[in-house]
């Protein structure tokens, strides 16, 4: 049976820019990141582009850096921005 | 109320003052290091006339937390302090102050290089440059993944 859970999206810099959006509520039924990301993909221009696999993307599930594997639950923050340009 | 070691502000620091909160009181400290980057005027061929700097609150104060954490862990220093400035800035502006204090210099100048190649690649600020062609997000650098990557640490920034 596959469940649905609801993540908070934030997306930072340039991709937040391309999204024309910082953050929004999403109902998911991926277990873990690389499936969330496919959904998103998927919806086409201009999440295709903003999270093409072939482009830099960071990620951070509950404000920790992390890669595509990483699990979700229901009411994670999961975070997609470009390399990070402090300092 | 003590210090914070961790700041995010959009107002400028005074250097002397954060160095002397950071070792006041403090008679094991014999040596103090501090860097402070500021903002040029040129940047990859172009003149730059603003800087404006993005993070994610929360974690931005978080990942510096567990940076710091992490340079305590690993040298023998005694106190630290991170401030870096969010939102419009220009050329010769203040960005960042990473502060160390400790007993003897080695273990001072160590720790504010570790904290500060730490945060370059891996702490949320993006910044986004003015230039006369326009406005453009500045580029992560293959030079900061190796000077993480010296401390043995992956830094996947790119």
């Amino acid at each position: 049976m596959t469940t649905t859970i609801t993540v908070t999206l934030r997306f930072f810099a340039s991709i937040r820019e391309a999204l024309g959006c910082g953050s929004e509520s999403c109902a998911t039924s991926a277990n873990d990141v690389a499936g969330l990301r496919d959904m998103l993909i998927a919806r086409g221009a201009p999440y295709a582009d903003a999270l093409d696999r072939g482009k830099s993307v960071r990620i951070a599930v509950d404000q920790q850096l992390c890669n595509e594997s990483a699990p979700l639950r229901d009411g994670a923050e999961v975070a997609f921005f470009p390399p990070v340009t402090g300092g | 109320m003590p210090v914070p070691r961790v700041s995010i502000q959009t107002v400028d620091f005074n250097l002397a003052d954060e160095v002397a909160a950071l070792r006041h009181g403090d008679k094991r400290v014999g040596a103090v290091c501090s860097f402070v980057g500021t903002v040029r005027d040129r940047n990859d061929g172009a003149d730059v006339a603003a800087l404006e700097l993005e993070h994610y609150p929360g974690m931005t104060e978080k990942a510096i937390e567990a940076m710091l954490g992490a340079a305590h862990r690993r040298f023998d220093i005694h106190a630290s302090r991170v401030i870096h400035r969010v939102g419009l800035l220009q050329p010769l502006d203040q960005i960042v102050l990473v502060a160390v204090t400790s007993a003897h210099r080695g273990e001072s100048f160590q720790a504010c290089e570790f904290i500060m190649d730490y945060l370059k690649t891996q702490a949320p600020f993006w910044k986004k440059e003015q230039t006369p062609g326009g406005a453009r997000w500045v580029d992560a650098r293959a030079t900061d993944d190796a000077a993480l990557q010296r401390w043995g640490i992956d830094s996947s920034n790119r």
